[in-house]
């Protein structure tokens, strides 16, 4: 059964069908890419997976239950995160506590415990900063904790946004152009990084991306997506090589 | 005296409270619609009206039309400025900034007032001597008749401003997509100034009839009109001037009905009450447009 | 950490400490003049009241602007309590306060659940039109004494009593404190931040937003309880918008999100007005130039300019000094 599935899926806003029949399954530990021209409707799908929209038609199905209709904090604990096109960081917080508002529901204490910083909030709390920590080492962001999240540079931000959604310990990241604004080098990192994280995490990722190199090179699946809905599904090298797929992005 | 008299009476009561509620709340929609903010301070400026008339008339003895011109010149500018100073600078800050800023402001005019012209109410004589006028066994005072045409004129006035003229069209655009507009060549600047002064002078309008309607001035007496007209901006649906005009109306009649069958003292109670379940209900009014916000 | 922490709880009971001994001598002395020692406890309610509206404001990041009406809510539950119940006054005490509080919280809850949906401006007049609502019912209703309001009050809270007050102070400052560096302030601060992301990182909002407002409703209502017994009269007109805009400026002087900044204002906004009783028709004036003014430097770009200026100066003298 695939980690996530998902059949006729469509929304409309007012009279524009925005996606429409849209299909994919991506299979538990994949690198998924889905890539398509500006505008397709690639960020909408997001949109509709981490159900920040409603769709009007179609099932999602993630590990086999369907998740339509849920709120998007609830499908982050169900096992689906994200990151966003324009970055979204807690811009006043650190760079420490941006992870540790990811960690909320995997390491608790009351309320009481709160306000009054009673025995297990000590432990707790380093419980979290450990963790956190952890997670930080990876996007080599350790050294920076006490930083305000505005204060990091642009392409630090970007793996702070990453980290942030993998602290949430989700089944499925969803990456919203994680290459975008960044030089080769930085891609070749975050190419590099984006394996790991597969590999160590065991999460199954996919991909919005415009960078082809990247995409060519971690992607082991594509599909791509055209006027809100599938123009082709498969590897990369058909895929890429497909000539509808070259019309739709070059034109005519 | 029947009871379709009465209520004949109260919905008169109403129109008339309604169309000064409109008249401000047209400046609040249009405010909002362009530069996606609440002019708190917008009330008061129906305060300043007010005053400016008296000063203009009680004081220095002006001949009325000219004090009128004049008052609505001076709030004009007075609006203008407020948007230049405070507000300009804050185009880029975060909302909660911005509505700070404008309570400030409001803040700001009513202290100013009460420094210069004391706490003591001033009474002041109705520049309007229309007669009143008599359909059967109801009286329709001058004061009444002369608000709701002043104000039927405004809205009709301002509605083929904004649909016939170049700054009107302007005034569409910048409010549908300031940054669309300024590439398109339009001066934004410019027209959100306009907006500002047209809001403003309507205002002053409003606090002209407003006075001459219950003619003792206050620093204060911008305050609450204020706020319930712009519970009727938002019943109208916030950025519609057809919407201001609509939801001035209904919640004039509404404060006028609960004044005479429910209780004077409660009728803020239920026109904020009306506020509370618009928002719940349909939080874009009754004409107004939702708003999506892009993720 | 653990040490950078035991420290800071260090620091901070010695802090209370000395404040506390400090207004001990100062009132037991008779160094200040009766004027100055009736200001205490107003300054003290003023603590609590800013430090409870900078959760809401400073931490969950909406302006709300009926912050006075919690207040009144728990006045008035307090002083029926304790005018009524025919118990000791101790207890009457405790119990009008825990009752403030508690009434006050579930209007909180009441008028947080509306406001779920908005945000920004509507969330700030919708909370202005709940505090107007409160004021309107409060003069319609008998049993609240209609507009002549309650009097008669019994005087538990006068400066002679002010270690009552003090514990509470110090409670609210502790506890939302507390809170703010918890995870579950952690989670009304991304909601402030970018409440789109706090979604996505799997933060219910509604929950936090009730929460805030709960929390901030009774800290408001003991404030107000607080008030009530050192005033001995209660009028719904004392807790109207303008009063709400007068805890908003001490939250804003003293900085949204700082909780500290909030206990020095309200110190400094209690007591200047009456050092400066002559120019209290200018103090309205002042309030409000302060907002502006705030408001303009922090966000108009103004701040970080300066900022730069101080910068490049310093780097300027270092390297003159080599």
């Amino acid at each position: 059964m695939a980690l996530l599935e998902v059949k006729n899926l469509g929304i409309s806003f007012g009279g524009l069908r925005a996606v429409d029949d849209f299909n994919i399954a991506i299979e538990k530990g994949q690198l998924y890419g889905l890539i398509g021209p500006n505008g397709a409707g690639k960020t909408t799908v997001f949109n509709l997976l981490t159900g920040v929209y409603r769709p009007t038609d179609g099932i999602i199905k993630l590990d086999g239950k369907n998740i339509i209709g849920k709120t998007p904090d609830e499908i982050c604990q169900i096992g689906i995160s994200r990151t966003f096109q324009n970055i979204r960081l807690f811009k006043k917080m650190s760079v420490l506590d941006n992870v540790k508002v990811a960690l909320h529901h995997q390491i608790k204490y009351s309320l009481v415990g709160s306000m009054l910083h009673l025995p297990p909030y000590a432990k707790k709390e380093e419980e979290m900063d450990e963790k956190a920590l952890e997670i930080l080492q990876v996007f080599d962001l350790d050294a920076q904790t006490e930083t305000l999240a505005s204060n990091l540079p642009y392409g630090k931000q970007r793996k702070l946004e990453i980290a942030r959604a993998l602290a949430t310990n989700p089944k499925l990241l969803l990456l919203d152009e994680p290459a975008a604004g960044m030089n080769p080098n930085e891609t070749a990192e975050l190419m590099e990084t984006i394996r790991l994280i597969r590999n160590r995490f065991g999460v199954t990722i996919l991909l919005i991306e415009h960078d082809m190199k990247l995409v060519a090179g971690i992607c082991e699946y594509l599909t791509v997506l055209n006027f809100g809905t599938e123009l082709a599904t498969g590897e990369p090298e058909v895929v890429l090589n497909d000539s509808k797929v070259i019309t739709a992005y070059l034109g005519e | 005296m029947n009871l379709v008299t009465s209520i004949l009476e109260q919905l008169i009561n109403g129109l008339r409270t309604g169309s000064i509620y409109a008249l401000i709340a047209l400046g609040y929609t249009m405010v909002y619609g362009i530069a996606k903010m609440i002019n708190f301070a917008h009330g008061d400026i129906i305060m300043v009206g007010a005053y400016s008339l008296y000063v203009f008339v009680g004081m220095l003895e002006l001949p009325v039309p000219l004090a009128i011109i004049l008052t609505i010149v001076v709030c004009a500018i007075l609006g203008m400025t407020i948007e230049k100073i405070a507000y300009k600078p804050l185009r880029k800050a975060p909302p909660l900034a911005v509505l700070i800023t404008a309570i400030g402001m409001s803040y700001f005019l009513q202290s100013a007032a009460l420094l210069i012209f004391k706490a003591t109410p001033i009474p002041f004589g109705s520049v309007i001597n229309v007669p009143s006028l008599r359909l059967g066994s109801i009286t329709i005072s001058g004061t009444t008749i002369v608000i709701l045409a002043v104000t039927t004129v405004a809205m009709i006035v301002l509605t083929l401003f904004i649909n016939k003229t170049k700054a009107g069209s302007a005034m569409r655009a910048v409010s549908e997509d300031k940054d669309a507009a300024e590439l398109m060549g339009i001066n934004v600047n410019g027209t959100i100034s306009l907006t500002f002064a047209i809001g403003s002078g309507l205002a002053a309008v409003a606090g002209i009839l407003y006075i001459c309607q219950y003619p003792s001035l206050i620093p204060t007496l911008g305050a609450l009109p204020g706020i319930k007209a712009f519970v009727a901006a938002v019943l109208g649906g916030i950025g519609s001037i057809p919407g201001a005009m609509l939801g001035g109306i209904i919640l004039g009649i509404i404060e006028s009905l609960s004044k005479a069958y429910i209780s004077t003292k409660l009728a803020d109670a239920i026109v904020f009450s009306v506020l509370v379940i618009v928002l719940l209900v349909k939080p874009s009014g009754l004409l107004g447009k939702k708003r999506t916000e892009k993720v | 950490m653990k040490k950078k922490k035991l420290k800071k709880s260090i620091t901070n009971i010695i802090l209370i400490i000395i404040s506390y001994a400090a207004i001990t001598i100062l009132i037991n002395s008779g160094i200040l003049g009766r004027q100055m020692s009736s200001l205490i406890i107003p300054t003290g309610v003023n603590i609590i009241l800013a430090v409870s509206l900078n959760l809401l404001t400073g931490f969950l990041g909406e302006l709300t602007l009926g912050h006075a009406g919690f207040m009144s809510i728990g006045a008035y539950t307090g002083a029926l309590i304790t005018l009524n119940s025919g118990l000791p006054p101790a207890i009457a005490l405790t119990l009008g306060i825990i009752a403030g509080g508690l009434v006050a919280a579930v209007f909180g809850l009441i008028i947080g659940v509306p406001v779920l949906r908005l945000r920004g401006d509507y969330l700030a007049i919708v909370t202005l039109g709940f505090g107007e609502i409160i004021k309107s019912v409060l003069t319609a209703v008998n049993f609240t004494g209609g507009a002549m309001g309650l009097s008669g009050i019994p005087k538990y809270t006068t400066y002679k009593n002010y270690t009552l007050v003090f514990i509470f102070i110090v409670l609210t400052i502790l506890i939302i404190s507390n809170m703010v560096h918890s995870r579950h302030g952690r989670a009304i601060c991304s909601i402030r931040d970018n409440y789109i992301a706090s979604e996505a990182v799997g933060i219910k909002i509604s929950k936090y937003k009730i929460m805030a407002f709960v929390i901030s409703a009774f800290f408001a209502g003991v404030a107000g309880v607080l008030y009530a017994h050192n005033v001995g009269i209660l009028k719904p007109n004392n807790f109207d918008y303008n009063k709400s805009i007068e805890i908003l400026v001490i939250v804003v002087l003293g900085g949204m999100g700082n909780i500290k900044g909030s206990v020095i204002a309200a110190i400094v906004l209690t007591l200047l007005p009456e050092l400066l009783r002559e120019a209290d028709s200018y103090r309205m004036l002042f309030y409000a130039i302060v907002l502006i003014v705030m408001m303009l430097f922090n966000n108009s770009g103004l701040k970080e300019r300066i900022m730069e200026q101080f910068k490049s100066k310093k780097q300027v003298t270092t390297e003159g000094g080599e």
